[in-house]
């Protein structure tokens, strides 16, 4: 039992970490603020090339073969950067939808629920003028349909700047591309890597928090120096920290199947980061006063992502609520 | 990152379920909570057996006679003596913890002798004599002075939270040798056999109605100077020194026993219908969570005190977060026992219940109440990761100066 990162796993983080720092600057995501595609083709092509969508397919079927481990820590970068499109939806779609696994096909994803006899879609879904391909995932399995076929109204005050909103008219049906045991398993690896973009955020967010304790005064000194302020960065490192456990551990379970249950780890993963990058999104605020209520301090872009992300891949009350059942028919054996 | 067990690994498990199995069936009844003659003489029975088998000290290196397993079979130690509800380390808690350690690292060799093999076997039991009265989170305020007096120091002042005290051979007891305001520089490490004259032990009752903690009051005790571990003035480095020996694993019985208390609140929540609420569910859920990324940071520690030999940071983030999910669980689970939790016996339930288990969760709820305490306060925690982690500016340490001006607006 070895819990650290290999020295591949730290070169790869590394690596995302400089390719976002070169390529993903806060200034040059601003350039999408509020524009109706927020995906830049050169640079979905650079992330392909940098192996964010191919990375867990097989080589044999032109992957790079890791598992979702190796994939959480890319993750964690990309939402470190707050780099906006459909991510996840494109990584889990490479091998299935052609493309998607080199960056040259943008696919997004709408989760339905089952209501009754019938399937109900969100109503309101992101990156539509992004999307060449939108994927509906369902519990009968995943179905393709053409994105010009959606019937979808812009709306024009997306909450996060960088993630454009329609309000679905009409969707078409469409063909079936993978069957519910695809669906299944895209839905726990869906729920790690978007913690795993939450983890990520939360990271940052703390990062600017403690940077701007460090140097705004009051009082005659740096307001990192009161324990009220420094308690608050305390928390957002400690929650930070756990939620990066679970996600990991979630991911490593995706790779380690016999280690554990997977839907159970995923749950519990995306539950905890998505109240860190919350929490800490908010807390990151609290800690700039009243600059971080304005558009010139960043934190807004983490905070409204954050609200974002957790609509997707489970909510808090869906993921409290499937490991509440878990627990249920564990028969007090919860290991 | 993988979280198999090695081949090694799973052998040291097996073998060492197999004793347990074998072992366990065997001891004798568990004693009264309050009969502490009874509970020293059950804890260091356990502590020989353990001993017997090649067990003891499973943690300590191997120059101190312990086994000195890697911090992931130590994780695998505890991890079985949970999951077989082995005894807890009860009575030899700061010998096995704290004293034996720091005496292996800081130690003369005659002490090494003296003592060390005795706290092994079970033959002697410490107790600590750190905290004080008026010295809590700002330990290194303490006043407890230790004049020379030949080849003797003579020790005036008073101790708290000392737990075991009554039925302890031996105290590690941090004494001032250096000026009133010497602060971390001016203290020293004593070893104080509990019979000396001019001890005196006064129990101190918890609010969970336990006497584990007493007060000590030390009226011109003499300590021989032989007894000092480490130098003179020296005796902070020598604390931080022991404290350095948590490998990440202090909590691993707690956190296993918060798994089984949540199992039991949910089982309890299904029997009396209150599971139906969705609110409830989402409460137990949410604890899931949480307690399986405290167990994920744990491996995290581990992993990282086996790679490079010292715990890392992991240790604080895992006590502040283990300390307030555990707070949660306990509140949670006493708001389940609803009128039930009005006493901490066992009440039989109406309507065909059965017996609610009030006794253990009336206990645990009151007992994880210290755990945001103990050990250092959660406060003073969030400064450690404030200041050492995130590198944000120091507190001011130490009592003001006089005359210093003072840095307002």
């Amino acid at each position: 039992m070895d819990f650290e990162l290999t020295e591949l796993q730290r070169e790869l983080a590394d690596g995302m970490r400089r390719l976002c720092e070169g390529q993903f600057t806060l200034g040059h995501l601003r350039t999408f603020e509020s524009a109706d595609e927020v995906v830049d083709r050169k640079d979905w092509q650079q992330l392909g090339d940098a192996g964010v969508f191919n990375l867990c397919l097989p080589e044999s079927a032109g992957g790079v073969g890791l598992g979702l481990a190796e994939a959480s820590l890319v993750f964690e970068e990309l939402g470190r950067a707050l780099v906006p499109g459909p991510l996840v939806a494109s990584h889990l779609a490479a091998g299935t939808i052609d493309g998607a696994d080199d960056g040259s096909v943008v696919v997004g994803i709408v989760e339905a629920r089952r209501v009754g006899d019938s399937t109900v879609i969100p109503l309101v879904i992101e990156y539509l003028d992004d999307l060449d391909v939108l994927l509906v995932l369902s519990d009968a399995g995943v179905s393709a349909i053409e994105t010009a076929a959606v019937g979808a109204v812009r709306l024009e005050r997306p909450m996060d700047p960088l993630t454009p909103v329609w309000r679905v008219t009409d969707l078409p049906a469409g063909t079936a591309v993978a069957g519910p045991d695809v669906a299944e398993r895209w839905r726990q690896a869906g729920a790690v890597l978007t913690a795993a973009l939450q983890v990520g955020a939360a990271t940052w967010v703390t990062d600017l928090a403690v940077e701007y304790a460090k140097q705004r005064r009051q009082f005659g000194r740096p307001i990192g120096g009161f324990q009220a302020v420094k308690h608050l960065c305390a928390d957002m490192a400690v929650r930070a920290e756990v939620a990066r456990c679970a996600v990991q551990a979630a991911a490593v379970t995706a790779d380690q199947p016999d280690i554990g249950d997977l839907a159970v780890a995923a749950a519990g993963a995306k539950l905890l980061a998505d109240e860190a990058a919350i929490t800490n999104g908010r807390s990151c605020i609290q800690v700039h006063g009243g600059m971080g209520f304005t558009w010139d301090v960043p934190a807004h872009l983490a905070y409204k992502r954050a609200r974002v992300l957790a609509t997707r891949f489970g909510t808090d009350d869906q993921l409290a609520e499937q490991l509440a059942q878990a627990i249920a028919v564990s028969r007090g054996d919860l290991r | 990152m993988d979280l198999r067990y090695s081949d090694a690994e799973q052998a040291f498990r097996g073998e060492l379920r197999q004793w347990l199995a074998e072992t366990l069936p065997g001891l004798p009844p568990k004693p009264a909570p309050t009969d502490w003659p009874g509970r020293r003489a059950y804890d260091t029975h356990w502590q020989r057996l353990l001993f017997d088998a090649g067990y003891a000290g499973v943690d300590w290196p191997v120059e101190g006679g312990g086994r000195g397993s890697s911090p992931v079979e130590e994780l695998v130690f505890k991890e079985e003596l949970e999951r077989a509800h082995a005894p807890y380390v009860g009575v030899n808690f700061v010998g096995l913890l704290h004293a034996g350690p720091t005496i292996i690292a800081e130690g003369t060799p005659e002490q090494r002798q003296r003592y060390l093999p005795a706290i092994l076997k079970g033959d002697e039991v410490w107790c600590q004599g750190f905290s004080e009265p008026d010295a809590g989170s700002d330990l290194a305020s303490m006043r407890t002075r230790a004049v020379r007096d030949g080849d003797h120091y003579i020790v005036t002042g008073s101790k708290i939270w000392t737990s075991h005290a009554e039925v302890a051979d031996h105290c590690e007891l941090l004494v001032r040798t250096g000026d009133e305001d010497s602060r971390h520089r001016g203290i020293s490490w004593l070893i104080l056999p509990m019979d000396t004259p001019g001890v005196e032990i006064r129990p101190l009752t918890t609010i969970a109605g336990s006497t584990e903690f007493a007060e000590l009051f030390l009226d011109e005790v003499r300590v021989p100077v032989a007894n000092r571990v480490g130098d003179e003035n020296d005796g902070w480095r020598v604390t931080m020194v022991t404290l350095s020996f948590e490998r990440g694993t202090a909590f691993v019985g707690d956190l296993l026993e918060a798994f089984e208390l949540l199992s039991a609140t949910v089982a309890l929540a299904q029997r009396t219908g209150a599971w139906t609420d969705a609110g409830v569910r989402r409460q137990a859920g949410h604890l899931r969570a949480e307690l399986d990324a405290l167990w994920a940071l744990t491996k995290r520690n581990v992993s990282q005190a086996a790679r490079t030999g010292i715990p890392g940071v992991g240790g604080t983030f895992f006590k502040l977060a283990y300390t307030e999910t555990r707070s949660k669980l306990g509140e949670y689970s006493l708001s389940l026992l609803g009128r039930a939790g009005l006493a901490a016996d066992d009440v039989e339930g109406g309507d065909g219940l059965g017996p609610l288990p009030s006794a253990t969760m009336v206990e645990d709820w009151l007992r994880g109440i210290s755990l945001t305490i103990a050990a250092g306060t959660s406060q003073i925690q969030r400064n450690i990761v404030g200041e050492r982690i995130l590198g944000l500016p120091k507190e001011p340490s130490g009592p003001p100066k006089p005359g210093a001006a003072r840095a307002t607006a």
